[in-house]
């Protein structure tokens, strides 16, 4: 074995970093790429069976109802102020204030699925109709999976913050766990538009 | 960074001895399950894939006994059509692919100078999943309720109407967990890549193969989710009546197509891509010079890459698409060959630059060149879509993807595993039997796929169980069914040779063929730490720059796992981060996901209720842990 030489030292270096320079975060940004392909062919999905029917949706199938979706919208935007600023406080490795952002969000993830679960019926068509039916349904319940993954994976952190000393690892986790849920909040976007305004633009 | 005396021997067997304690796993079958060793997943990973390369590789003996003569008995349609769909999903699916990430897993941090993958325990995670994936099929295979569909399984064929019973959700299920781990592994070797390497590893200075593998990492995260999409949707039309393929109700079979090939094109790439990376190590090694226009290999893969997603539909010509169309992916198809051509011509510039030496290796980097110029000028024949129409279906294509992927992946995979052979095992394998067994598979399989290019051409359609006499067919069949059974030789006498050189005693030395890389700077095989400190890189071939000393960085901890997290392009050292320890929870959660993939082919419900027991595993799993100062309350 080649013998070694020593040029330099390491060990004054950082022993913990958030975001891009943690490597969880990259972690993160690769499953953020993989759903996020999975989103956009999902909505070529959409585009394409749009393209072979001559109405949209298909007759007599009525337009999804816009109320339920707004409410849900407009609460999912909003949830991002309170995300950022837990994102925040964790990167200044606040406890107090991580924990307060972590139990908030917990909760808000939580009314949002109750808000999801008004959605479905309200989309006036089932997944064994017809294919506008199935491919409605496959991007509503992808995205409701992602927000159930979220809440499912901030409840379980919460806890944990609450019962174990907090490192600074765990607040990278916590500033970690923020960015995805921008990503859960900003997919929808596209989504919501496929879903509740490309029937409406025909 | 000044040069300080080299450390004394003992300090570095301390700190070696204490660091073989911190990285080494538990003894016996606990050590083995819970192990996030990157090496220790990838030998595993790669005996699983040979295993059953050598299985599809007998269902191919079997369909060649049957075509070598015209009204063939030995079997039946139905069962003929199993083994098809057999053989090839597990070829593409079960070995090609995990085969090159195996590989990758062993090879890139080695290669980057780390002391693990990027994410270990993910790592382990995608082995189970992609063992549960491979069991699935072949179980189901060995059950008779094998998949019959082709390995593509397109709609209407695989749907609800024509394909009663779970032959079918077992294809698409295999897909999934065969894809999760493949996904996983691609995460891991992307951060890996670009998270660190070794300081002053620029990406200027990264080895061809860690290029290709970034390369091949970021196709598979942009490919793979296709084939899980449209597999999924075909499980749903099957399983809870959605109707995405369904033309009576608004659906498409055409779309199936488009979302397969999305996928299936690039992962043609995906399995080609690493094997440029092995034969630009190779030709490196045995050529005694560094490869001739590295930035344009790099440029080239990077080509490759991009231009691979843009192909798909030429495999969808006789669909009946818009002529333009047509012109778009025939223009797009012939635009590869000028990229994989640069490739050529700096290897074979490398060879005639260099001082070769025609190790067993270097006979398979020439056995690729000839075979792959050969599949590569059918490629562009079958691309053109007037003549594609005429040959699409049949045997003309069967030869053309036999020697593109056969000769452009696998004897490029056969000489690294003699390559690295002393390095996964500390043995080096024989070169009289590596002599034997590449003669015996590259003239075996001339022989065996040459002549189907003329079946082809002679209207012999493909997935027929048999033929009648007169037709002409009888020679080149016989020849086919010949030259399998040499290759089938060759790969007998390549089983032998590993199982000789495993019962030797491991005395390989760290770098038995004086080649350049960093994962020749430790010992064969490496120990479960890779490196006692962090290799510092300057060059492109750092182990040629001082044959004497490697320079290297100290500092990491030797009493917790730790590595050094570097910056994407300069590998500039940024800060230190733990390691994962061993656990179970991979191994657990695979378990769970096995559960629910297998209960959702029979029942829509197995998604919920299976969700419960993987949520707990994934809590056991990232429930955060609190080894070095990183988890520590400060």
């Amino acid at each position: 074995m080649i013998r070694t030489r020593v040029v330099g030292d390491l060990s004054t270096l950082p022993d913990h970093a958030f975001g891009l320079r943690s490597i969880l975060f990259w972690g993160v940004i690769g499953f953020m790429l993989v759903e996020g392909t999975v989103f956009v062919l999902a909505g070529g999905v959409y585009l394409y069976l749009r393209g072979l029917s001559p109405t949209w949706p298909p007759e007599p199938v009525l337009p999804p109802s816009l109320i339920y979706s707004a409410i849900f919208t407009l609460a999912l935007f909003a949830t991002e102020l309170p995300n950022r600023w837990l994102n925040r406080r964790a990167r200044a490795l606040d406890l107090r204030a991580t924990r307060a952002g972590l139990v908030l969000m917990t909760v808000l993830g939580l009314a949002l699925l109750l808000l999801r679960a008004f959605e479905f019926p309200h989309l006036n068509v089932r997944w064994d109709q017809n294919a506008y039916g199935s491919v409605v349904w496959m991007l509503m319940i992808l995205h409701t999976t992602h927000l159930i993954t979220d809440w499912a994976d901030t409840a379980v952190f919460t806890v944990w913050t609450f019962t174990h000393d907090v490192g600074p690892d765990q607040f990278s986790d916590a500033s970690d766990n923020c960015a995805y849920w921008t990503f859960v909040v900003w997919t929808w976007l596209p989504i919501y538009a496929l879903v509740y305004w490309a029937p409406r633009l025909t | 960074m000044s040069a300080v005396p080299m450390p004394p021997a003992d300090a570095e067997a301390r700190a070696a001895a204490k660091l073989a304690e911190t990285w080494g796993d538990r003894p016996g079958v606990w050590g083995w399950l819970t192990t996030v060793d990157h090496k220790r997943i990838a030998r595993r990973y790669l005996v699983t894939t040979f295993v059953f390369f050598g299985l599809a590789g007998i269902l191919a003996l079997l369909m060649r006994l049957q075509l070598a003569r015209p009204e063939g008995r030995l079997l039946s349609p139905d069962r003929y059509n199993e083994l098809f769909t057999v053989h090839g999903s597990t070829m593409m699916f079960i070995f090609a692919v995990p085969v090159m990430e195996a590989v990758a897993l062993y090879l890139v941090p080695l290669m980057v100078g780390a002391r693990n993958i990027a994410f270990p325990r993910l790592n382990a995670y995608s082995y189970y999943m992609y063992l549960g994936g491979a069991l699935t099929l072949w179980v189901a295979f060995f059950l008779n309720i094998g998949p019959d569909i082709g390995w593509f399984g397109y709609t209407p064929l695989s749907g609800p109407e024509y394909s009663p019973g779970k032959r079918a959700d077992i294809w698409a299920q295999m897909i999934t967990f065969t894809e999760v781990a493949a996904l996983a592994v691609s995460v891991s070797i992307v951060t890996t890549i670009l998270r660190m390497r070794a300081p002053g590893m620029t990406l200027a200075r990264m080895p061809l193969f860690v290029w290709a593998m970034l390369v091949t990492a970021f196709m598979t995260i942009f490919a793979l989710p296709s084939v899980m999409l449209v597999t999924s949707m075909l499980i749903s039309d099957r399983l809870m009546g959605t109707h995405f393929f369904n033309y009576a109700e608004g659906g498409d079979v055409v779309l199936f197509q488009h979302l397969f090939w999305f996928f299936g094109h690039p992962e043609v790439y995906i399995i080609f891509i690493p094997a440029l990376g092995f034969v630009s190590a190779i030709t490196e090694t045995f050529a005694r010079r560094p490869v001739v226009g590295h930035t344009f290999m790099v440029l080239a893969l990077v080509a490759i890459g991009f231009l691979a997603f843009g192909l798909w539909v030429h495999h969808m010509f006789a669909t009946g698409l818009p002529k333009l169309g047509n012109s778009f992916y025939t223009s797009a198809s012939m635009a590869i060959a000028l990229p994989s051509g640069v490739q050529i011509f700096c290897w074979i510039a490398t060879i005639w630059a260099g001082r070769p030496i025609f190790k067993t290796p270097m006979l398979w980097v020439i056995g690729f060149i000839v075979t792959f110029v050969i599949g590569g000028l059918t490629g562009v024949m079958v691309a053109s879509a007037p003549l594609d129409l005429q040959l699409h279906d049949t045997y003309f294509v069967v030869a053309h993807f036999h020697y593109v992927l056969i000769g452009g992946a696998v004897f490029p995979l056969f000489g690294a595993f003699q390559y690295w052979f002393p390095k996964f095992t500390g043995r080096v394998l024989s070169e009289t039997l590596g002599r034997w067994q590449f003669w015996l598979i590259f003239l075996g399989f001339q022989l065996t796929f040459f002549p189907m290019h003329l079946l082809g051409l002679n209207g012999m359609p493909r997935r027929v169980y048999t033929y009648p006499a007169g037709l002409g067919w009888e020679p080149y069949n016989l020849a086919a069914t010949i030259g399998a059974f040499t290759i089938a030789a060759g790969a007998v006498i390549f089983v032998v040779n590993v199982v000789l050189a495993l019962r030797r005693p491991a005395d390989a030395p760290a770098n038995p063929w004086d080649a350049p890389g960093l994962e020749w700077a430790v010992a064969s095989p490496p120990p479960a730490y890779n490196f006692v400190d962090t290799p510092a890189v300057s060059s492109r071939t750092p182990l040629w720059e001082d044959r004497t000393s490697l320079p290297v960085m100290g500092g990491l901890a030797t009493d917790y796992r730790e590595i050094v997290v570097t910056s994407p392009v300069e590998a500039e050292p940024g800060n230190r981060q733990d390691s994962p320890d061993p656990t179970i929870w991979p191994f657990l959660a695979a378990l769970a996901t096995t559960v629910l993939f297998i209960g959702s082919i029979f029942s829509e419900w197995a998604l919920v209720w299976g969700a419960i027991p993987l949520a707990i595993a994934l809590t056991g799993w990232f429930w955060p842990k609190r080894t070095g100062p990183g988890g520590a309350p400060e």
